[in-house]
């Protein structure tokens, strides 16, 4: 029989995984031992991060789409199909596109967070986003014809992909509207929920004064409750109200309905071991990435060593042997500071993020990166 | 650590938790619960003591009860 594993979602997690494990199994796929499915919902693999540069102008959604067939090694097989259930008693998964049931040996669930702006009064219709392509498009046509008026910032939702995208979000905008003369007549504001500018202690106290030397408005303990789009307002669960006259949004997230239907974990994340990634409640199931619930960052960097981690321990139980490869939490993160300025976190379970002085060739590193982070999609970097 | 009987409704283990945080956890399980369920809270970062009591007191919540202990905290909060 041959011993099937089944990758579910074909993002950065699920792509390092696909190419991790045709790397490791290599000879026991060609053999028919060992069979790896990759089941996307699409067939295009969308690197996120470059949204943030497509209200700047900077990017365009098409630089962050490529063919996930082209990325994934062809030993592994490309199912371009939903998955509609799971049944980790049977070990068995139902796509949508096929009749019956089929059976898996490892399953990996690498599903992500799905933007769920409904879940905010108004939000969709009130507010900007650059967490979709669509949503990064709209906000770059806003911010073309947006000469004057009150830029908010919010986050609403949390947890919410890429921790450090808000405060890159505002920083950039603030360079951006200086450097078209402009920001004398833009007002910037930036809400979070807690009582500081972000939920990490040693983030938030290197970005507070860079924010308040930039002129950008600061409103903690701020959780949006609802939206009113005619009256162009943004209200707080704590009772505060702010004008916008654009409205950038970080919206709610969910994972994927799968998760809770197969009794996973909540709200689409699956509970699982932080250090082995495996699902608390199923054997035989991993998570990585947004889908995994781990005190660490829904960002990319997470999911690519999550996903060396979980490639190592499926390899070593397709051979018979203990699996040994833990995850420690490590995190990397380039954070714009501007249009032309960035700095770099990296920490782990252990070791909070210290940011670095933020440079010109920080700012070089993360572009270099988002061009070159194919070669990260394909196993290679 | 002194023990509690209260029985939460969703348990959120942010031990680890660097970024963003055991408080925005916290914050997203409270966001999405029903009113009058509690949510209890792992974390291991000292800054809970101070950063949970002054989140909920600045919210309609109740903190019923924190467990300190030497690995890590517990903390139960009831929505309003």
């Amino acid at each position: 029989m041959t011993e099937q594993i089944v990758v579910v979602g074909g993002g950065t997690g699920g792509a390092v995984l696909a190419n991790d494990l045709a790397d490791r199994l290599g000879p026991q796929i060609d053999a028919g031992e060992v069979a790896v499915t990759l089941v996307n919902d699409g067939p295009d693999h969308v690197y996120k991060p470059v949204w943030l540069y497509v209200p700047f102008g900077q990017r365009e959604p098409e630089d962050g789409r490529r063919r996930l067939r082209e990325l994934v090694d062809d030993r592994v097989t490309v199912r371009v199909d939903r998955v509609t259930d799971i049944d980790t008693d049977a070990k068995q998964v139902r796509y949508h596109e096929a009749p019956v049931p089929i059976d898996y040996d490892h399953l990996v669930l690498a599903t992500g967070s799905t933007l769920a702006p409904e879940e905010i009064p108004g939000l969709e219709a009130g507010g900007h986003n650059y967490y979709s392509e669509s949503g990064a498009e709209a906000l770059r046509e806003e911010l073309l014809s947006f000469t004057e008026g009150h830029v908010v910032l919010s986050v609403v939702g949390t947890p919410h992909m890429c921790p450090a995208a808000p405060l890159e979000f505002v920083l950039m905008a603030d360079d951006w509207f200086r450097q078209r003369g402009l920001r004398d007549d833009v007002e910037i504001t930036y809400t979070y929920p807690i009582m500081r500018v972000h939920g990490n202690e040693q983030i938030a106290e290197w970005a507070r004064p860079i924010l308040d030397s930039r002129d950008i408005r600061i409103e903690t303990m701020f959780n949006a409750e609802s939206v009113d789009p005619d009256e162009g307002t943004l209200t707080s669960m704590e009772g505060t109200t702010l004008d916008y006259d654009a409205l950038v949004a970080i919206p709610p997230h969910t994972g994927s309905d799968l998760i809770a239907d197969a009794g996973l974990g909540e709200g689409g994340w699956v509970d699982v071991d932080p250090h082995t990634l495996e699902a608390t409640s199923h054997e035989g199931v991993y998570a990585l990435g947004d889908a995994a619930a781990v005190g660490v960052p829904k960002a990319g960097s997470a999911a690519h060593y999550q996903a060396n981690v979980v490639g190592q321990r499926i390899a070593s139980e397709v051979r018979g042997r203990t699996p040994t490869a833990t995850y420690d939490g490590k995190t990397l993160c380039f954070v714009e500071t501007g249009m032309d300025a960035a700095t770099f976190v990296e920490f782990d379970y252990d070791n909070p993020p210290e940011p670095v002085r933020p440079s010109q060739q920080l700012h070089w590193a993360k572009l270099a990166y988002n061009k070159s982070y194919w070669l990260t999609a394909r196993g290679l970097l | 650590m002194s023990e509690t009987d209260i029985e939460p409704a969703k348990t959120v283990d942010a031990r680890g938790s660097a970024c963003p945080g055991p408080l925005m956890d916290l914050i997203g399980a409270v966001r999405s619960a029903e009113s009058g369920a509690v949510v209890r809270l792992l974390s291991d970062n000292e800054r809970s003591l101070t950063d949970v009591p002054e989140w909920v007191d600045e919210t309609d919540n109740d903190l019923l009860a924190t467990e300190e202990g030497d690995d890590h905290h517990a903390f139960y909060v009831e929505k309003a």
